[in-house]
Protein backbone atom coordinates (compact mmCIF):
# COMPACT_ATOMS: atom_id res chain seq x y z
CA UNK A 1 0.00 0.00 0.00
CA UNK A 2 1.07 3.48 -0.61
CA UNK A 3 0.22 4.81 2.83
CA UNK A 4 1.31 8.57 2.07
CA UNK A 5 -0.42 8.78 -1.24
CA UNK A 6 -3.96 7.27 0.06
CA UNK A 7 -3.56 9.78 2.85
CA UNK A 8 -3.14 12.53 0.28
CA UNK A 9 -5.87 11.51 -1.33
CA UNK A 10 -8.53 11.00 1.81
CA UNK A 11 -7.08 14.80 2.84
CA UNK A 12 -8.69 15.66 -0.92
CA UNK A 13 -11.83 14.01 -0.51
CA UNK A 14 -11.91 15.66 3.02
CA UNK A 15 -11.30 19.10 2.19
CA UNK A 16 -13.61 18.65 -1.27
CA UNK A 17 -16.14 17.78 0.78
CA UNK A 18 -15.78 20.86 3.81
CA UNK A 19 -15.96 23.09 0.86
CA UNK A 20 -19.45 21.10 -0.88
CA UNK A 21 -20.79 22.06 2.66
CA UNK A 22 -20.05 25.79 2.56
CA UNK A 23 -21.57 25.60 -0.96
CA UNK A 24 -24.28 23.93 0.09
CA UNK A 25 -24.71 26.16 3.25
CA UNK A 26 -24.54 29.46 0.86
CA UNK A 27 -27.40 27.86 -1.16
CA UNK A 28 -29.81 27.43 2.21
CA UNK A 29 -28.21 31.43 3.51
CA UNK A 30 -29.83 32.86 -0.05
CA UNK A 31 -32.87 31.04 0.56
CA UNK A 32 -33.44 32.01 4.07
CA UNK A 33 -32.42 35.59 3.35
CA UNK A 34 -35.11 35.48 0.15
CA UNK A 35 -37.36 34.05 2.47
CA UNK A 36 -37.07 36.11 5.71
CA UNK A 37 -35.97 39.11 3.54
CA UNK A 38 -33.17 39.63 5.53
CA UNK A 39 -29.76 41.01 4.83
CA UNK A 40 -27.57 39.74 7.65
CA UNK A 41 -27.88 35.82 5.62
CA UNK A 42 -26.33 37.63 2.19
CA UNK A 43 -23.47 38.83 4.59
CA UNK A 44 -23.14 34.96 5.43
CA UNK A 45 -23.00 34.34 2.05
CA UNK A 46 -20.52 37.29 0.96
CA UNK A 47 -18.03 35.47 4.24
CA UNK A 48 -18.16 32.06 2.54
CA UNK A 49 -17.87 33.09 -0.81
CA UNK A 50 -14.09 33.89 0.31
CA UNK A 51 -13.50 30.61 2.37
CA UNK A 52 -15.29 28.38 -0.76
CA UNK A 53 -12.07 30.42 -2.63
CA UNK A 54 -10.17 29.66 -0.75
CA UNK A 55 -10.65 26.19 -0.91
CA UNK A 56 -10.29 25.59 -4.05
CA UNK A 57 -7.16 27.06 -4.62
CA UNK A 58 -5.84 24.60 -1.54
CA UNK A 59 -7.64 21.41 -3.70
CA UNK A 60 -5.81 22.49 -7.04
CA UNK A 61 -2.80 22.66 -4.90
CA UNK A 62 -3.35 19.27 -3.41
CA UNK A 63 -4.53 17.90 -6.47
CA UNK A 64 -1.43 19.33 -8.43
CA UNK A 65 1.21 18.05 -6.02
CA UNK A 66 -0.34 14.29 -6.05
CA UNK A 67 -0.11 14.20 -10.10
CA UNK A 68 2.59 15.79 -10.07
CA UNK A 69 4.80 13.23 -7.10
CA UNK A 70 2.70 9.99 -7.24
CA UNK A 71 1.51 9.75 -10.63
CA UNK A 72 -1.66 8.09 -10.28
CA UNK A 73 -3.10 5.56 -12.37
CA UNK A 74 -6.40 4.09 -13.35
CA UNK A 75 -9.31 4.75 -10.34
CA UNK A 76 -6.99 6.95 -8.72
CA UNK A 77 -6.09 9.43 -12.05
CA UNK A 78 -9.67 9.69 -12.16
CA UNK A 79 -10.33 10.45 -8.45
CA UNK A 80 -8.32 13.04 -9.11
CA UNK A 81 -9.14 14.27 -12.17
CA UNK A 82 -12.99 14.45 -10.94
CA UNK A 83 -11.73 16.22 -7.89
CA UNK A 84 -10.29 18.78 -9.95
CA UNK A 85 -13.25 19.49 -12.03
CA UNK A 86 -15.89 19.37 -8.94
CA UNK A 87 -13.61 22.17 -7.49
CA UNK A 88 -14.28 24.26 -10.34
CA UNK A 89 -18.08 23.47 -9.90
CA UNK A 90 -18.45 24.24 -6.17
CA UNK A 91 -16.54 27.54 -6.53
CA UNK A 92 -19.40 28.64 -9.92
CA UNK A 93 -22.16 26.98 -7.03
CA UNK A 94 -20.45 29.67 -4.38
CA UNK A 95 -20.70 32.13 -6.84
CA UNK A 96 -24.28 31.87 -8.28
CA UNK A 97 -25.20 32.06 -4.43
CA UNK A 98 -23.46 35.03 -4.45
CA UNK A 99 -25.13 36.49 -7.34
CA UNK A 100 -28.70 35.26 -5.76
CA UNK A 101 -27.60 37.46 -2.57
CA UNK A 102 -26.77 40.40 -4.62
CA UNK A 103 -30.56 39.87 -6.27
CA UNK A 104 -32.04 39.57 -2.60
CA UNK A 105 -30.18 42.66 -1.24
CA UNK A 106 -32.21 44.72 -4.33
CA UNK A 107 -35.48 42.81 -3.51
CA UNK A 108 -35.42 43.73 -0.04
CA UNK A 109 -34.38 47.23 -0.88
CA UNK A 110 -37.82 47.57 -2.42
CA UNK A 111 -41.52 46.94 -0.92
CA UNK A 112 -42.59 43.80 -0.86
CA UNK A 113 -44.10 42.37 -4.46
CA UNK A 114 -45.97 39.17 -4.26
CA UNK A 115 -45.30 36.49 -7.44
CA UNK A 116 -46.20 33.70 -8.30
CA UNK A 117 -42.69 31.77 -7.90
CA UNK A 118 -41.86 29.56 -5.16
CA UNK A 119 -38.26 30.39 -4.72
CA UNK A 120 -37.69 28.24 -1.44
CA UNK A 121 -38.89 25.35 -2.90
CA UNK A 122 -37.09 25.53 -6.18
CA UNK A 123 -34.19 26.20 -3.87
CA UNK A 124 -34.97 22.87 -1.88
CA UNK A 125 -35.12 20.78 -4.93
CA UNK A 126 -31.19 22.18 -6.23
CA UNK A 127 -30.61 21.87 -2.06
CA UNK A 128 -31.11 17.84 -2.85
CA UNK A 129 -29.30 18.02 -5.69
CA UNK A 130 -26.39 19.22 -4.21
CA UNK A 131 -26.51 17.05 -1.37
CA UNK A 132 -26.80 14.24 -3.21
CA UNK A 133 -23.91 15.11 -5.85
CA UNK A 134 -21.39 15.16 -2.67
CA UNK A 135 -23.12 12.22 -1.00
CA UNK A 136 -22.43 10.45 -4.23
CA UNK A 137 -18.78 11.45 -4.33
CA UNK A 138 -18.72 10.88 -0.27
CA UNK A 139 -19.46 7.18 -0.87
CA UNK A 140 -18.28 6.53 -4.31
CA UNK A 141 -22.05 5.51 -5.09
CA UNK A 142 -22.92 5.66 -8.68
CA UNK A 143 -26.71 5.51 -8.54
CA UNK A 144 -26.81 8.35 -5.96
CA UNK A 145 -25.32 10.28 -8.70
CA UNK A 146 -27.42 9.26 -11.62
CA UNK A 147 -30.73 10.22 -9.30
CA UNK A 148 -29.40 13.69 -9.71
CA UNK A 149 -28.74 13.45 -13.32
CA UNK A 150 -32.62 12.48 -13.53
CA UNK A 151 -33.45 15.47 -11.27
CA UNK A 152 -31.87 18.30 -13.62
CA UNK A 153 -34.73 18.56 -15.67
CA UNK A 154 -37.19 19.19 -13.44
CA UNK A 155 -35.41 22.21 -11.87
CA UNK A 156 -35.11 22.88 -15.73
CA UNK A 157 -38.98 22.63 -16.34
CA UNK A 158 -39.35 24.96 -12.67
CA UNK A 159 -36.71 27.76 -14.32
CA UNK A 160 -38.89 27.71 -17.44
CA UNK A 161 -41.84 28.28 -15.69
CA UNK A 162 -41.06 30.81 -13.75
CA UNK A 163 -39.89 32.68 -16.89
CA UNK A 164 -43.49 32.47 -18.65
CA UNK A 165 -44.96 33.58 -15.13
CA UNK A 166 -42.62 36.93 -14.11
CA UNK A 167 -42.61 37.34 -17.84
CA UNK A 168 -46.53 37.70 -18.22
CA UNK A 169 -46.01 40.02 -14.66
CA UNK A 170 -43.82 42.50 -15.87
CA UNK A 171 -45.75 42.83 -19.26
CA UNK A 172 -49.28 43.39 -17.01
CA UNK A 173 -48.24 45.00 -14.31
CA UNK A 174 -44.71 46.93 -15.10
CA UNK A 175 -44.87 48.56 -11.92
CA UNK A 176 -43.08 45.16 -10.64
CA UNK A 177 -40.90 44.63 -13.33
CA UNK A 178 -37.99 45.37 -10.65
CA UNK A 179 -38.73 42.29 -8.87
CA UNK A 180 -39.96 40.17 -11.06
CA UNK A 181 -36.64 40.60 -13.00
CA UNK A 182 -34.53 39.93 -9.55
CA UNK A 183 -36.60 36.68 -9.01
CA UNK A 184 -36.02 35.77 -12.49
CA UNK A 185 -32.06 36.11 -11.90
CA UNK A 186 -32.61 34.39 -8.86
CA UNK A 187 -34.54 31.13 -10.61
CA UNK A 188 -31.78 31.29 -13.30
CA UNK A 189 -28.89 31.10 -10.75
CA UNK A 190 -31.12 28.47 -9.18
CA UNK A 191 -31.13 26.71 -12.39
CA UNK A 192 -27.43 26.90 -13.11
CA UNK A 193 -26.42 25.71 -9.73
CA UNK A 194 -28.71 22.73 -10.74
CA UNK A 195 -26.22 22.02 -13.68
CA UNK A 196 -23.60 22.14 -11.49
CA UNK A 197 -24.85 19.17 -9.43
CA UNK A 198 -25.63 17.37 -12.61
CA UNK A 199 -21.56 17.99 -13.47
CA UNK A 200 -20.28 16.64 -10.37
CA UNK A 201 -22.96 13.42 -10.56
CA UNK A 202 -21.34 13.02 -13.78
CA UNK A 203 -17.84 13.25 -12.77
CA UNK A 204 -18.64 10.80 -9.81
CA UNK A 205 -19.32 8.24 -12.51
CA UNK A 206 -16.90 8.88 -14.30
CA UNK A 207 -14.37 8.10 -11.08
CA UNK A 208 -16.60 5.37 -10.34
CA UNK A 209 -16.92 4.05 -13.68
CA UNK A 210 -14.86 5.03 -15.94
CA UNK A 211 -17.93 6.15 -18.03
CA UNK A 212 -18.01 9.71 -20.02
CA UNK A 213 -21.82 9.90 -18.93
CA UNK A 214 -22.00 14.05 -20.43
CA UNK A 215 -24.05 14.81 -22.75
CA UNK A 216 -26.43 12.11 -22.80
CA UNK A 217 -25.63 8.37 -22.98
CA UNK A 218 -22.48 6.85 -21.30
CA UNK A 219 -19.55 6.61 -23.76
CA UNK A 220 -16.85 3.42 -22.13
CA UNK A 221 -13.71 3.90 -23.52
CA UNK A 222 -12.84 1.22 -26.36
CA UNK B 1 9.23 -4.13 -41.78
CA UNK B 2 7.99 -5.58 -38.43
CA UNK B 3 5.86 -8.91 -38.21
CA UNK B 4 2.92 -9.77 -35.54
CA UNK B 5 3.26 -12.14 -32.87
CA UNK B 6 0.86 -14.76 -32.42
CA UNK B 7 1.00 -16.64 -29.00
CA UNK B 8 -1.62 -19.61 -28.25
CA UNK B 9 -1.70 -22.00 -24.93
CA UNK B 10 1.82 -20.85 -24.29
CA UNK B 11 3.04 -23.19 -21.12
CA UNK B 12 6.62 -22.78 -19.62
CA UNK B 13 8.24 -24.47 -17.46
CA UNK B 14 10.79 -24.31 -14.56
CA UNK B 15 11.66 -27.94 -14.01
CA UNK B 16 8.28 -29.16 -12.26
CA UNK B 17 7.20 -25.55 -11.87
CA UNK B 18 5.19 -24.14 -14.26
CA UNK B 19 5.83 -20.59 -15.08
CA UNK B 20 3.33 -19.52 -17.64
CA UNK B 21 -0.24 -20.66 -17.94
CA UNK B 22 -1.60 -21.46 -21.01
CA UNK B 23 -1.03 -17.80 -22.60
CA UNK B 24 -3.11 -16.77 -25.35
CA UNK B 25 -1.48 -12.60 -26.90
CA UNK B 26 -1.59 -11.22 -30.43
CA UNK B 27 1.00 -8.96 -30.94
CA UNK B 28 0.47 -6.42 -33.18
CA UNK B 29 3.20 -5.51 -36.07
CA UNK B 30 5.17 -2.68 -36.37
CA UNK B 31 3.39 -1.31 -32.45
CA UNK B 32 5.19 -1.51 -28.94
CA UNK B 33 4.02 -3.84 -26.51
CA UNK B 34 4.46 -3.66 -23.21
CA UNK B 35 4.57 -6.21 -20.57
CA UNK B 36 4.00 -4.75 -16.87
CA UNK B 37 3.24 -7.08 -13.17
CA UNK B 38 5.16 -7.82 -10.49
CA UNK B 39 8.31 -9.46 -9.49
CA UNK B 40 7.86 -13.62 -10.62
CA UNK B 41 4.59 -12.93 -12.48
CA UNK B 42 5.84 -14.42 -15.59
CA UNK B 43 6.45 -11.33 -17.85
CA UNK B 44 10.39 -11.93 -18.40
CA UNK B 45 10.03 -15.67 -19.15
CA UNK B 46 7.16 -14.77 -21.55
CA UNK B 47 9.42 -13.22 -23.74
CA UNK B 48 12.23 -15.44 -23.13
CA UNK B 49 9.73 -17.82 -24.69
CA UNK B 50 8.85 -15.77 -27.91
CA UNK B 51 12.44 -16.24 -29.16
CA UNK B 52 13.52 -19.64 -27.35
CA UNK B 53 15.87 -17.89 -25.35
CA UNK B 54 13.64 -19.46 -22.45
CA UNK B 55 14.66 -23.27 -22.78
CA UNK B 56 18.70 -22.29 -22.89
CA UNK B 57 18.24 -22.53 -18.94
CA UNK B 58 19.01 -25.75 -17.48
CA UNK B 59 15.45 -27.49 -16.81
CA UNK B 60 13.46 -25.19 -18.69
CA UNK B 61 11.14 -25.59 -21.05
CA UNK B 62 8.10 -24.35 -22.72
CA UNK B 63 4.66 -25.90 -25.00
CA UNK B 64 2.64 -24.12 -26.83
CA UNK B 65 1.98 -22.01 -30.10
CA UNK B 66 4.15 -18.77 -31.17
CA UNK B 67 4.04 -17.87 -34.95
CA UNK B 68 6.07 -15.14 -35.32
CA UNK B 69 5.24 -13.70 -38.82
CA UNK B 70 5.66 -16.87 -40.18
CA UNK B 71 7.69 -18.95 -38.56
CA UNK B 72 6.36 -21.32 -36.00
CA UNK B 73 8.71 -20.46 -33.15
CA UNK B 74 8.10 -24.26 -31.71
CA UNK B 75 7.38 -25.90 -34.65
CA UNK B 76 9.39 -29.05 -35.68
CA UNK B 77 12.91 -28.40 -37.45
CA UNK B 78 12.67 -24.65 -36.41
CA UNK B 79 16.43 -23.82 -35.71
CA UNK B 80 16.48 -21.88 -32.66
CA UNK B 81 19.79 -19.69 -34.07
CA UNK B 82 17.43 -18.34 -36.85
CA UNK B 83 14.42 -17.71 -34.40
CA UNK B 84 16.92 -15.93 -32.28
CA UNK B 85 18.44 -13.72 -35.54
CA UNK B 86 14.77 -12.86 -36.49
CA UNK B 87 13.94 -12.02 -32.90
CA UNK B 88 16.73 -9.85 -31.45
CA UNK B 89 17.18 -8.77 -27.53
CA UNK B 90 18.13 -6.53 -25.48
CA UNK B 91 18.75 -7.32 -21.54
CA UNK B 92 18.69 -4.73 -18.28
CA UNK B 93 22.32 -4.27 -18.36
CA UNK B 94 23.98 -3.09 -21.14
CA UNK B 95 26.40 -6.18 -22.42
CA UNK B 96 28.80 -4.77 -24.92
CA UNK B 97 31.78 -7.10 -25.76
CA UNK B 98 34.25 -5.56 -23.45
CA UNK B 99 37.32 -5.41 -25.04
CA UNK B 100 36.15 -5.17 -28.90
CA UNK B 101 35.59 -1.73 -30.63
CA UNK B 102 32.47 0.15 -30.92
CA UNK B 103 32.55 -1.23 -34.48
CA UNK B 104 33.13 -4.66 -34.04
CA UNK B 105 30.76 -4.80 -31.11
CA UNK B 106 27.78 -3.35 -33.79
CA UNK B 107 29.55 -6.13 -36.64
CA UNK B 108 29.86 -8.90 -34.14
CA UNK B 109 26.41 -10.36 -35.04
CA UNK B 110 27.16 -10.52 -38.84
CA UNK B 111 30.34 -11.64 -39.03
CA UNK B 112 28.96 -14.65 -36.80
CA UNK B 113 26.29 -14.69 -39.83
CA UNK B 114 29.05 -14.94 -42.66
CA UNK B 115 29.50 -11.52 -43.44
CA UNK B 116 32.93 -10.61 -45.27
CA UNK B 117 32.28 -7.77 -47.43
CA UNK B 118 33.70 -4.59 -45.43
CA UNK B 119 32.14 -2.26 -47.30
CA UNK B 120 28.60 -3.94 -46.35
CA UNK B 121 29.72 -3.93 -43.00
CA UNK B 122 30.49 -0.69 -42.71
CA UNK B 123 27.60 0.50 -44.34
CA UNK B 124 25.13 -2.33 -41.83
CA UNK B 125 27.44 -0.53 -38.92
CA UNK B 126 26.66 2.52 -39.61
CA UNK B 127 22.91 2.34 -40.55
CA UNK B 128 22.52 0.25 -36.80
CA UNK B 129 23.91 2.93 -34.68
CA UNK B 130 22.03 5.90 -36.77
CA UNK B 131 18.90 3.55 -36.04
CA UNK B 132 20.04 3.32 -32.16
CA UNK B 133 20.39 7.20 -32.29
CA UNK B 134 23.92 6.54 -31.53
CA UNK B 135 26.05 6.84 -34.41
CA UNK B 136 26.57 11.26 -33.99
CA UNK B 137 27.45 10.43 -30.71
CA UNK B 138 30.38 7.92 -31.93
CA UNK B 139 31.17 8.13 -35.50
CA UNK B 140 34.44 9.42 -34.82
CA UNK B 141 35.31 6.81 -32.29
CA UNK B 142 34.12 3.81 -34.07
CA UNK B 143 37.44 1.71 -34.24
CA UNK B 144 39.39 4.08 -31.51
CA UNK B 145 36.60 2.99 -28.63
CA UNK B 146 35.75 0.00 -26.70
CA UNK B 147 32.04 -0.70 -26.09
CA UNK B 148 33.14 -0.87 -22.31
CA UNK B 149 34.38 2.81 -22.50
CA UNK B 150 30.61 4.22 -23.37
CA UNK B 151 28.33 5.32 -20.66
CA UNK B 152 25.67 3.23 -19.38
CA UNK B 153 23.03 4.82 -21.59
CA UNK B 154 25.25 4.47 -24.66
CA UNK B 155 26.26 1.26 -23.85
CA UNK B 156 22.51 0.26 -23.86
CA UNK B 157 21.96 1.79 -27.77
CA UNK B 158 25.09 0.18 -28.61
CA UNK B 159 23.43 -2.97 -27.59
CA UNK B 160 20.48 -2.22 -29.27
CA UNK B 161 22.57 -1.26 -32.64
CA UNK B 162 23.94 -4.69 -32.07
CA UNK B 163 20.36 -6.24 -31.96
CA UNK B 164 19.75 -4.35 -35.31
CA UNK B 165 22.70 -4.67 -37.32
CA UNK B 166 21.04 -9.05 -38.05
CA UNK B 167 17.72 -7.06 -39.71
CA UNK B 168 15.64 -8.60 -36.92
CA UNK B 169 12.08 -8.44 -37.24
CA UNK B 170 10.73 -7.74 -33.54
CA UNK B 171 13.16 -6.50 -31.05
CA UNK B 172 12.35 -8.37 -27.03
CA UNK B 173 13.88 -5.44 -24.45
CA UNK B 174 14.04 -7.19 -21.14
CA UNK B 175 13.94 -3.95 -18.74
CA UNK B 176 16.29 -1.89 -20.93
CA UNK B 177 16.19 1.48 -19.42
CA UNK B 178 16.34 0.14 -15.27
CA UNK B 179 20.01 0.62 -14.64
CA UNK B 180 20.02 4.18 -16.54
CA UNK B 181 19.52 7.70 -15.70
CA UNK B 182 16.72 9.77 -16.40
CA UNK B 183 18.39 11.23 -19.45
CA UNK B 184 19.62 8.01 -21.04
CA UNK B 185 16.37 6.51 -19.81
CA UNK B 186 14.26 8.69 -22.11
CA UNK B 187 16.80 8.36 -24.72
CA UNK B 188 16.49 5.18 -24.77
CA UNK B 189 12.64 5.51 -24.38
CA UNK B 190 12.43 8.41 -27.78
CA UNK B 191 14.55 5.37 -29.67
CA UNK B 192 11.80 3.09 -28.86
CA UNK B 193 9.06 4.78 -30.31
CA UNK B 194 11.40 5.69 -33.36
CA UNK B 195 12.19 1.96 -34.03
CA UNK B 196 8.36 0.82 -34.37
CA UNK B 197 8.61 2.19 -37.49
CA UNK B 198 10.74 -0.44 -38.34
CA UNK B 199 10.53 -3.21 -35.63
CA UNK B 200 7.55 -4.64 -33.76
CA UNK B 201 8.56 -3.90 -30.08
CA UNK B 202 7.89 -5.94 -26.71
CA UNK B 203 8.86 -4.16 -23.71
CA UNK B 204 9.19 -5.80 -20.22
CA UNK B 205 9.55 -3.52 -17.83
CA UNK B 206 8.52 -2.78 -14.08
CA UNK B 207 8.09 1.27 -14.49
CA UNK B 208 4.48 1.92 -15.46
CA UNK B 209 5.06 5.23 -16.20
CA UNK B 210 7.55 3.93 -18.85
CA UNK B 211 4.97 1.40 -20.01
CA UNK B 212 2.80 3.87 -20.09
CA UNK B 213 5.05 6.31 -22.35
CA UNK B 214 6.16 4.07 -24.66
CA UNK B 215 3.33 1.21 -25.67
CA UNK B 216 0.49 1.32 -27.57
CA UNK B 217 -0.29 -2.18 -26.16
CA UNK B 218 0.14 -2.95 -22.17
CA UNK B 219 -0.52 -7.12 -20.67
CA UNK B 220 -0.86 -7.60 -17.36
CA UNK B 221 0.80 -10.87 -16.07
CA UNK B 222 0.36 -12.41 -12.76
CA UNK B 223 1.15 -15.54 -11.63
CA UNK B 224 2.14 -16.45 -14.46
CA UNK B 225 -0.76 -16.06 -16.39
CA UNK B 226 -2.35 -13.04 -18.59
CA UNK B 227 -4.92 -10.95 -16.45
CA UNK B 228 -5.37 -8.08 -18.64
CA UNK B 229 -4.15 -7.13 -22.55
CA UNK B 230 -5.81 -3.96 -24.30
CA UNK B 231 -4.52 -0.29 -25.63
CA UNK B 232 -2.19 0.89 -22.75
CA UNK B 233 -4.86 4.09 -22.40
CA UNK B 234 -7.30 1.60 -21.72
CA UNK B 235 -5.07 -0.44 -19.21
CA UNK B 236 -4.11 3.04 -17.08
CA UNK B 237 -7.14 4.87 -16.95
CA UNK B 238 -10.19 2.08 -16.58
CA UNK B 239 -8.92 -1.15 -16.12
CA UNK B 240 -10.98 -3.99 -16.55
CA UNK B 241 -9.86 -6.24 -13.81
CA UNK B 242 -9.46 -5.29 -10.16
CA UNK B 243 -6.51 -7.63 -10.16
CA UNK B 244 -4.81 -5.21 -12.80
CA UNK B 245 -6.57 -1.40 -11.22
CA UNK B 246 -5.00 -2.67 -7.98
CA UNK B 247 -1.31 -2.91 -8.89
CA UNK B 248 -1.39 0.00 -10.81
CA UNK B 249 -2.45 1.81 -8.57
CA UNK B 250 -0.19 -0.01 -5.93
CA UNK B 251 -2.59 -0.80 -3.41
CA UNK B 252 -0.90 -4.88 -4.28
CA UNK B 253 -0.37 -6.55 -0.89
Amino acid sequence: MRSRFQHGLEELKEKLLRMGGLAEQSIDLVTEAYRTRDAKFCQMVFTNENEINQAEREIDELALDLLAMQQPMAVDLRFILAVVKINADLERVGDQAVNIAQRVLDLISEPEVELPVDIPRMAASVTTMVQRALESFLDGKAEIAESVLQMDGIVDRMKDEAFVVLVQRMINEPYTARAALNVLLIARNLERIADHATNIAEDVIFWVRGADVRHGGAHYRA
Amino acid sequence: MGVGIEVRGLNAWYGNNLALKSIDMTVPANHVTAVIGPSGCGKSTFVRCLNRMHETIPEAHAEGEVKVGDIEVYGDGTDPVEVRRRIGMVFQKPNPFPTMSIYDNVAAGLRLNGFRNRKQLDELVERSLKLAALWDEVKDELHKQSGASLSGGQQQRLCIARSLAVEPEVLLMDEPASALDPISTSKIEELIFQLKQHYTVVIVTHNMQQAARVAEFTGFFLMGSLIEYDKTEKIFTTPADKRTEDYITGRFG
